[in-house]
């Protein structure tokens, strides 16, 4: 009897070390081995940028000229005033807009500058004098009396960051240096509505993350036609030789993007990094058949037909296969010997003068009609030399379009210096900059905002050390990029968004991330039912049966008391 | 599993009368084999004076693809070579093939020396050109690529010999079909809508024996003095069809049978377009098959140590296309007698043993030259989970030892590396070479089993090359200029 005791206490004994050692090592060292890696991510941070605060300063400088102010007003200068802006876009995004306006008389050599014959040379001079900084803007406030400016101009826009202001008669002299700032604040402001960031720009900018109201369509189709920001692009043309039987075609590409295209490149190079090539395609046709116009004695392409040219044409196009930047593609067709002339004609049935179009995010087509080169009698192939100063003073148009260069026509009484060899003004290229900063920022905050979202929600993920490390600097570069914004320092703003949508999108699109640690829950059970069933079946049974021992001897012990 | 390089000496020449920077030709080679299969061969060449070494930046392209082009730029690379195949090559009833290909998808490319990280820039090259070519190229990676130690030279213009720059893989499971034709068909300046590639239709293309595409590049040099360098883009497509079953028991093809396409007109943008019928087992006209329409055009060439007759269709005289304006080649078989010399050297491998834990490869390598022995360098890339017994290696012929006297072997890691075994045998005249090894199966994790295992595990082929003794001494002052297909 005693025996058979004894041995129930070993199995009672055995029961529970077997349950202690279950528990002690079995389901920490379970839990260890299953559990799976997440990196630290500035949680809180990323809360913070989820709600967009930006502030947009700009310095404007007021240099009145000799003749606008009277000795005694012009002690009181120099003077400054901040205007300030303040739009809530939707309820996660502020944005504030702030100039901090500084008046003052204008320098001898200023004078000097200003007295030039023509506004064009003025405006050099005065770039010479000193060289104010990207996303600055000086004004200068001139008297009626200075020929610089034809009769009905007011307001001369020059080729860099600055401006020239005419004064109207009523104002002056003889009033107040109040009354003479009111006369030129509505000037003032006009001003910088065109040569700075303007609310429909940045708006514009932010339309990945905020829903337009109906009311600006005309930006919204301006929004859709610019590539979206990116830190590099490929610049393709294309030439489409679809009768290589007919037409033998030389074009000297590599001159034509030097002498063209490069120029306007080279000052957008703080933007992006651009690499262009060139093909040639044989016997590419585009995907609509063209109709015969027998008035004209020439084919026809309709404006609605056009939507349709692209696609086919675009399997041949081949992607790159060397980056994955957004492709700008410049094609120019020439059509087949039975298809020429051929011209795209407009919605009201005209002939488009350029023969162009482009299509909004991809690129620009233009037909280069070969039909003049036949001669009398056509000995076929006939050997043609493409008018590159043609061709490319198309692309360079719809490539300023395609990548964003602002242009809507100047208010009236404005004048716009004509745009020099680079092809864009500084000034253009300054509101280029704020809105690219701008829509950095917001794609930006949104991939990190995202992906710090899809981390929370989805628990499984591994997150890595690299990307933690990526995040955080992504984190680090917007935070830098709003404060620099709030500065003014638009070179820096621009080059820390750069630097956080690389960071931002790295993450985001990091392949360790779909190495996804996923168990749904029925497969779980699938595989521990087997493993732990019969290991804890024998376990947690012999610990009821000591439980309920344990409380029948209490039970007994209880009895025997009473 | 077998296949064949020959290494021949390569003789670069004067392309006559080249004003232009970039030249394309094009060549169709039609064999007759003695099985009463036909062997079609396209080859087209792009020839492009430029220089892609060095990282000089190259973006203006014309006849030459814009995308394989960035891929040499971005990727440094010196020579590509990419082979896809359906089939096998039989050697002993077809001859030689004017350029080797093992089954599935194969890709080996030196890169300059300029390249730091090599392992790096090959796996981002191979996921590229799966990108280009519609292929599973992604799926090379450490575990079935190789760095052999001295096969493979490369084919082009190159003072650099260092291993350390090359990469070879294969993918023998790879099927190939339609979706890898039309890239590769892209890439031709005139795609496939003029000139020879206007046959090269893909229900007819896969309906065959045998088919192979490849794409190599190089550099080549434009004279002898080698001063202009330029690039080399060869686009090859062979493909056997077994006229037995299709034809219903009548000996006779043409280019509509074959092709379900007459031609007629050559490629515009081709400075030579050319159709070769290799009529050297048809000496008498009409003996063996009978070929209409006739053409007086002969051309007698060197091609695999062998020389051959060729009759030639230029189409870029209107002349070949006769009243019809369209070209339908026909060959008409008079008898079907005649035997072929048996190849000089072929090779084949098997695997003995049963069970699927322990096995032997085989690989039998003949020589059919009667006085002559010669070395052939052999290359084995073996998958780790396949644990190869060195020690069990053994290469015997005529029943003897036969000593390698070189090999080079790299031992598999698990999944991380493949063996690697070099061997440099020497070849006794008129016998059959074995080589032996055993090994074992490694135990793989579920998920490291292929789709579909009921095939079993596919192991690549191996690699031959030889220096086979010709029976034609190679003219080397050889100004005439050259057919396409004997040059490569």
């Amino acid at each position: 009897m005693a025996t058979a005791e004894v041995e129930r206490r070993r199995g009672q004994l055995a029961a529970l070390s077997i349950a202690a050692v279950v528990i002690v090592v079995g389901v920490p060292l379970w839990w260890r081995t299953t559990e799976t890696y997440r990196a630290w991510l500035p949680v809180s941070q990323i809360r913070e940028l989820a709600k967009l605060q930006l502030q947009l300063s700009a310095d404007v400088e007021v240099v009145l000229a000799r003749g606008t102010v009277t000795p005694e007003q012009q002690k009181k200068v120099p003077l400054t005033q901040t205007r300030e802006e303040e739009h809530a876009v939707d309820e996660d995004t502020t944005l504030r807009y702030k100039y901090e306006t500084r008046y003052r008389t204008a320098t001898v050599m200023e004078e000097d500058a200003l007295n030039k014959p023509t506004a064009a040379e003025a405006d050099l001079s005065l770039h010479t004098l000193s060289e104010s900084p990207c996303g600055s803007l000086v004004l200068y406030v001139i008297p009626q009396s200075y020929p610089l400016l034809p009769e009905n101009v007011s307001v001369y826009v020059g080729q860099r960051r600055t401006a020239l202001l005419r004064v109207g008669a009523q104002a002056g002299v003889g009033r107040t240096l109040e009354q003479l700032l009111a006369h030129l604040e509505p000037h003032i402001k006009q001003a910088l509505r065109v040569m700075s960031f303007s609310h429909t720009d940045i708006t514009a900018a932010l339309s990945d993350r905020v829903r337009f109201n109906p009311g600006s369509k005309e930006s919204v189709a301006d929004s859709m036609r610019a590539f979206k920001s990116s830190p590099g692009y490929e610049i393709t043309f294309s030439l489409l030789n679809p009768d290589p039987k007919s037409h033998q075609l030389r074009w000297d590409i590599e001159g034509g993007v030097q002498t063209y295209i490069q120029p306007l490149l080279t000052k957008l190079s703080s933007l992006a990094n651009f690499s262009i090539d060139s093909q040639t395609l044989y016997y590419a046709v585009l995907g609509v058949n063209p109709r015969f116009d027998n008035s004209r004695g020439a084919y026809t392409l309709n404006a609605d037909s056009l939507a349709h040219v692209i696609n086919p044409v675009e399997a041949r196009l081949g992607s790159n296969a060397a980056s994955s930047n957004p492709v700008l593609n410049f094609l120019l067709y020439v059509p087949d010997a039975h298809h020429s002339p051929l011209y795209i004609q407009d919605h009201r049935k005209q002939e488009v003068p350029s023969n162009a179009f482009h299509s909004p995010r991809w690129g620009g087509i233009m037909v280069y009609n070969v039909d003049s080169f036949y001669g009398p009698e056509a000995a076929f192939p006939v050997d043609i030399n493409i008018n590159m100063a043609k061709v490319m003073g198309v692309f360079l148009a719809q490539l300023r379009l395609l990548l964003g260069v602002p242009s809507s026509p100047p208010p009236p009484g404005f004048l716009v210096a004509p745009r020099g060899s680079a092809g864009i003004a500084d000034w253009e290229l300054d509101r280029l900059m704020w809105s690219r900063s701008v829509e950095n920022i917001a794609t930006a905050t949104t991939t990190i905002t995202s992906l710090a979202q899809l981390l929370d929600q989805i628990g499984n993920i591994v997150i890595n050390d690299n990307i933690a490390e990526q995040v955080s600097s992504a984190v680090n570069s917007l935070q830098l990029a709003v404060a620099e914004l709030e500065a003014g320092n638009l070179k820096f703003a621009l080059e820390f968004s750069k630097e956080a949508i690389l960071a931002s999108e790295k993450a985001f699109f990091d392949p360790s991330l779909l190495h996804l640690l996923y168990f749904p829950d029925d497969q779980k059970f699938a595989i521990y039912i087997p493993l732990f069933l019969p290991m804890c079946v024998p376990i947690l049974l012999s610990l009821l049966k000591i439980a309920s021992e344990a409380r029948q001897r209490r039970r007994e012990r209880q009895t025997k008391k009473d | 599993h077998e296949l064949w390089e020959a290494v021949l000496p390569l003789i670069v020449l004067l392309c006559g009368g080249g004003q232009l920077k970039d030249d394309f030709q094009e060549e169709l080679v039609i064999r007759p084999l003695h099985s009463g299969d036909i062997y079609a061969s396209f080859h087209f060449r792009t020839l492009w004076e430029t220089d892609f070494m060095k990282g000089n930046k190259v973006s203006h392209y014309r006849l030459f693809p814009k995308s394989l082009g960035q891929v040499i730029s971005k990727f440094s690379v010196r020579e590509l070579h990419i082979s896809f195949t359906q089939g096998y090559w039989r050697t002993m009833q077809w001859g030689q093939p004017y350029l080797p290909s093992p089954p599935g998808a194969e890709l080996w490319v030196w890169f300059q020396d300029t390249v730091t990280d090599v392992d790096a820039t090959w796996k981002e090259l191979t996921n590229v050109l799966s990108g280009i070519f519609c292929a599973s190229l992604n799926f090379i990676d450490s575990t079935n690529t190789v760095q052999p130690s001295a096969s493979f030279k490369p084919l082009g213009i190159a003072n650099v010999t260092d291993h350390r720059f090359l990469r070879y893989a294969t993918l023998p499971r790879e099927i190939v079909c339609t979706e890898n034709l039309t890239p590769w068909k892209k890439l031709l300046p005139c795609g496939s809508k003029a000139g020879l590639a206007v046959l090269l239709k893909s229900e007819k293309l896969f309906h065959s024996s045998f088919h192979s595409q490849a794409v190599h590049i190089r550099p080549m040099c434009q004279d002898s003095q080698c001063k202009t360098p330029s690039w080399e883009l060869r686009q090859t497509l062979n493909v056997v069809f077994d006229l037995h079953t299709s034809g219903q028991g009548k000996q006779e093809w043409s280019l509509f049978k074959m092709f379900s396409r007459t031609l007629t007109e050559a490629c515009p943008l081709a400075s030579s377009s050319k159709i070769y019928i290799d009529i050297t087992d048809n000496p008498q006209v009409g003996e063996q098959f009978e070929l209409i329409p006739a053409t007086p055009l002969l051309r007698q060439a060197v091609v695999l140590g062998d020389r051959r007759t060729f009759s030639v269709y230029d189409l870029t005289q209107q002349v070949t296309f006769g009243t019809v304006r369209s070209l339908n080649l026909l060959i008409r078989w008079k008898s079907t007698e005649g035997h072929m010399l048996r190849p000089l050297l072929h090779a084949e491998r098997y695997v003995a043993g049963y069970g699927l834990q322990t096995g032997e490869i085989h690989t039998l390598m003949y020589n059919n030259h009667p006085f002559r022995s010669f070395s052939v360098l052999l290359l084995d890339s073996v998958p780790w989970y396949l644990r190869l017994y060195i020690h069990t290696l053994t290469v015997t012929s005529k029943g003897k030892d036969n000593k390698p006297s070189y090999i080079h072997y790299q031992p598999s890691k698990d999944r991380i590396r493949p063996h690697l075994l070099e061997m440099l045998v020497q070849l006794p005249p008129h016998s059959v070479t074995e080589v032996t090894v055993q090994f074992e199966r490694a135990l793989l994790k579920w998920t490291e089993y292929t789709p579909d295992p009921n095939h079993g595990f596919y192991v690549g082929s191996s690699v031959i090359s030889a220096l086979v003794p010709s029976t034609v001494a190679m003219d080397t002052n050889n100004t005439q200029e050259r057919t396409l297909f004997s040059s490569l």
